[in-house]
């Protein structure tokens, strides 16, 4: 406990000296920094703060000292992330590079793989995109088509993939390929690292209901990969496909967790606080509006309860228990408690959140109607709540084969 | 707050458990039921809890306790609720017992609480009234000085452990507020009629026409009553919830047994999707309603501010968790499931009398409202 401590100390004043005083209080998900050749970030000093986390290994804590990370245990990730609470900062860098495809490499990687790319995750230099869906391939991934044909050192990709997230600002993509089509679906695909910077690959943004458009198609056309950059065999892929989705629900856990735990650590409940504002209170202080009250009561709880779903199977984790099967909810409850936010949200502003554009609203009356409209995409990506029924009818609660 | 069970925890989920199934298999139950017996549980059985400890578990070792938690608590309560135990560990241990744990005099402690830890004598706690729900106001009892102690009078339902109770913690109104007194069984005045409930538990009216008590029956302060009986039910509700996921996980399990036996159109039903996906979502509740029930018990070990939102939050869990499950379990058994006969009907009468104790869902999630600030 005195190391912790200890090292808390040094954390703190380190990042009093050194956090740049314009990212302080800004928690906010615009300023958190994704990387990349050419960062989308609007301020220069988020790139300052995560190539001086860099330096520490603090971008990817838990990662070894030799890829970049900082070798630090979970307790002290937890008081890393606790000081940079405490001043209200972001976190130093975020994307897919250190969520999905490191701790990816990390477990299936050669040595050579991993001194390529991660130390270049956890600069920030290299954004990576996720290359898995296609038009004719969501929950029914195995099914994906996109072929890759070996020739020379090199394999040729022609197809297309959907749905890749920032696929417009990413430099590199891990990719799920067709390498054998006479085989058994599942038996046939490759995990391949692909460099986008090559005319064979197209980029177009897809625009969503939200009016936003983070997701992309991704267009192969005679695009080439090195066969250094298959990770874990050619055909083996689907094992690799699996175990990344994994980190991806951990990911999507996480973030839909946190959302209105943080709130209530940290202030009042911010479904609260709106139905303050627009519900209006009685003369002993209780929201007017019995039904709307109970509502919030009802995401409150269940956010509460999540929370400490999410608390529990860390803490058996740490305590070197098997991880549960509870962590098998996080995605499907996680994703489905947030659309049930976003629509608290809207009964509680009403009509003040119709608006899509232009005056009559406020700024953040307008991004309560696009969340809203976005949170609708959380059950379908990642693994539709159906598939993770699926998933936990089968694993789980090992009922038989449909 | 850790959630991982330490060593000994785990320990006493196993011996408990294992009691369970080894000493009150759910034809016991059911004999019990069919006896119509007034006091509805084996006194033989409790009287083996407590040499077990599991009596002493929640009172200081001052009081002849083991000095240990809600958290352990929950531990029992949740095997008690497997085997659907009707034993007084709920209603006198963790409910009357609690009172004088937290408030009682010395020589109220030596006279009921000492010989309730012993499983020697039960002490029930009678709050509830005709017509008031879940109130704690007890506004149709009153208590007036009288010589040198009190002159009850009023009525209180479903005294839970009521029948054959030994001394009764009962609340009544006072000039200045709520008092909680002890009233002996046999004490003038007192009329106990046994009730038949839905779950098969003990329960009782009480009638009190001017039963005269001395000082010495008052427990906690004149006018301290409320806040003595709130922290009294928040323990003896976070000893229920442990109840509640003990029985709904063995509706659950009874339940995915069934679909994976049961045949129908020459395949297991539990290869539909339609029932699969349902059991998805009761799995996913019971998950939330042990960890809901866990984070309470732990907020109150270690006083945690918010302990009493988190009871509240617990309860309203295990009783929205324990009735899903329950219908479910009774729907997807299909017709055996609507006979008497099968076991599973005992699951579903349960779970709504353990809603309907110490507030059910809409009650509980009023007072985290109310405890929240809106």
């Amino acid at each position: 406990m005195g190391d912790l401590e200890a090292f808390r100390a040094d954390v703190r004043a380190w990042l009093e000296q050194n956090a740049p005083k314009s990212l302080q209080g800004q928690l906010g998900q615009e300023s958190v920094y994704w990387g990349g050749r050419n960062p989308t970030t609007a301020s220069p000093e988020s790139k300052d703060f995560c190539e001086m986390c860099a330096e520490k290994g603090w971008t990817a804590p838990t990662w070894p000292k030799e890829y970049g990370g900082g070798g630090l245990g979970q307790a002290e990730e937890r008081v890393l992330q606790q000081e940079l609470a405490r001043l209200r900062l972001p976190p130093p860098l975020t994307g897919f590079g250190l969520q999905m495809i490191g701790p990816t490499l990390l477990q299936f990687g050669t040595e050579a793989q991993k001194q390529e790319h991660l130390t270049k995750i956890t600069r920030g230099e290299i954004r990576w995109c996720q290359g898995y869906s296609e038009p004719n391939a969501g929950s029914d991934l195995a099914s994906l088509a996109t072929a890759a044909v070996l020739e020379g050192d090199e394999y040729v990709l022609n197809g297309q993939k959907i749905w890749t997230s920032y696929g417009d600002v990413s430099d590199w993509m891990f990719v799920l390929v067709r390498t054998d089509p006479d085989v058994k679906k599942q038996k046939g695909i490759t995990f391949l690292l692909i460099d986008m910077d090559q005319p064979g690959v197209e980029v177009r943004p897809i625009k969503l209901i939200s009016g936003f458009s983070p997701f992309c198609e991704t267009f192969f056309t005679n695009a080439r990969a090195k066969t250094k950059d298959v990770i874990s065999g050619v055909n083996q892929g689907w094992t690799v496909a699996k175990a990344l989705l994994g980190h991806e629900r951990t990911m999507i856990a996480n973030v839909f967790g946190s959302a209105g735990g943080r709130g209530r650590s940290q202030g009042e409940n911010p479904a609260v606080a709106l139905a303050k504002r627009y519900v209006g209170t009685d003369e002993t202080g209780q929201l007017k509006d019995r039904v709307l009250r109970d509502q919030v009561t009802r995401v409150t709880m269940d956010t509460l309860s999540f929370n400490q779903t999410v608390q529990r199977n860390a803490d058996n984790i740490k305590a070197g228990h098997r991880p549960g099967p509870e962590s098998s909810i996080f995605k499907v409850y996680g994703t489905e408690l947030n659309q049930r936010r976003e629509e608290l949200m809207l009964a509680l502003r009403g009509p003040q959140a119709l608006g899509w554009e232009g005056p009559g609203f406020e700024p953040a009356e307008l991004a309560q109607t696009r969340s809203w409209l976005r949170s609708r995409g959380n059950t379908i990506e990642g693994g539709t709540s159906e598939v993770q029924l699926n998933i936990i009818a089968k694993r789980v609660l090992e009922l038989p084969e449909q | 707050m850790q959630f991982a069970l330490t060593e000994d925890q785990a320990m006493l989920a196993q011996t408990a458990t294992a009691f369970v199934a080894e000493h009150s298999p759910l034809t016991r139950i059911r004999a019990l039921r069919d006896a119509g017996d007034e006091l509805c549980y084996s006194p033989a059985l409790f009287g083996q809890m407590a040499e077990l400890g599991w009596t002493a578990i929640p009172f200081a070792e001052a009081d002849g306790g083991l000095a240990m938690g809600l958290s352990e608590a929950i531990i029992v309560t949740e095997a008690l609720g497997r085997g659907l135990c009707p034993e007084p560990v709920l209603s006198s241990i963790m409910g009357g017992a609690q009172a004088l744990a937290l408030a009682g005099t010395p020589a109220q402690k030596n006279t009921w609480l000492a010989p309730a830890i012993a499983g020697e004598k039960t002490i029930a706690l009678a709050y509830q009234e005709r017509g008031g729900r879940f109130s704690t106001a007890a506004e149709g009892t009153r208590a007036e000085r009288s010589g040198s102690g009190y002159k009850l009078a009023g009525e209180k339902t479903i005294v839970l452990g009521g029948a054959g109770a030994d001394v009764y913690v009962v609340s009544a109104q006072l000039a200045d507020g709520l008092g909680l007194f002890l009233v002996p069984a046999g004490a003038s005045g007192l009329t106990v009629t046994p009730q038949k409930l839905v779950d098969g538990r003990n329960a009782a009216v009480l009638a009190l026409s001017d039963v005269q008590v001395g000082e010495d029956a008052l427990v906690g302060t004149p006018g301290g009553g409320l806040e003595l009986l709130d922290d009294v039910l928040d323990r003896a509700t976070v000893a229920l919830c442990g109840e509640m996921l003990g029985g709904m996980q063995v509706a659950f399990d009874m339940t995915l047994a069934y679909l994976k036996e049961r045949k129908q159109f020459d395949v297991h039903i539990g290869s539909f999707q339609g029932l699969q996906h349902r059991a998805a979502k009761m799995y996913i509740e019971v998950e939330l309603a042990r960890s809901a029930t866990m984070a309470a018990a732990r907020a109150i070990d270690e006083q945690n501010p918010q302990a009493k939102a988190l009871v509240s939050n617990a309860k309203a869990r295990c009783s929205d968790a324990y009735i899903l499950i329950a219908n479910e379990a009774v729907q997807m058994h299909g017709g055996i499931g609507m006979t008497d006969e099968h076991d599973i009907g005992f699951f579903i009468k349960r779970a709504r009398a353990a809603e309907m104790t110490y507030g059910d869902a809409a009650y509980h999630r009023d007072r985290f409202a109310r405890l929240s600030g809106y």
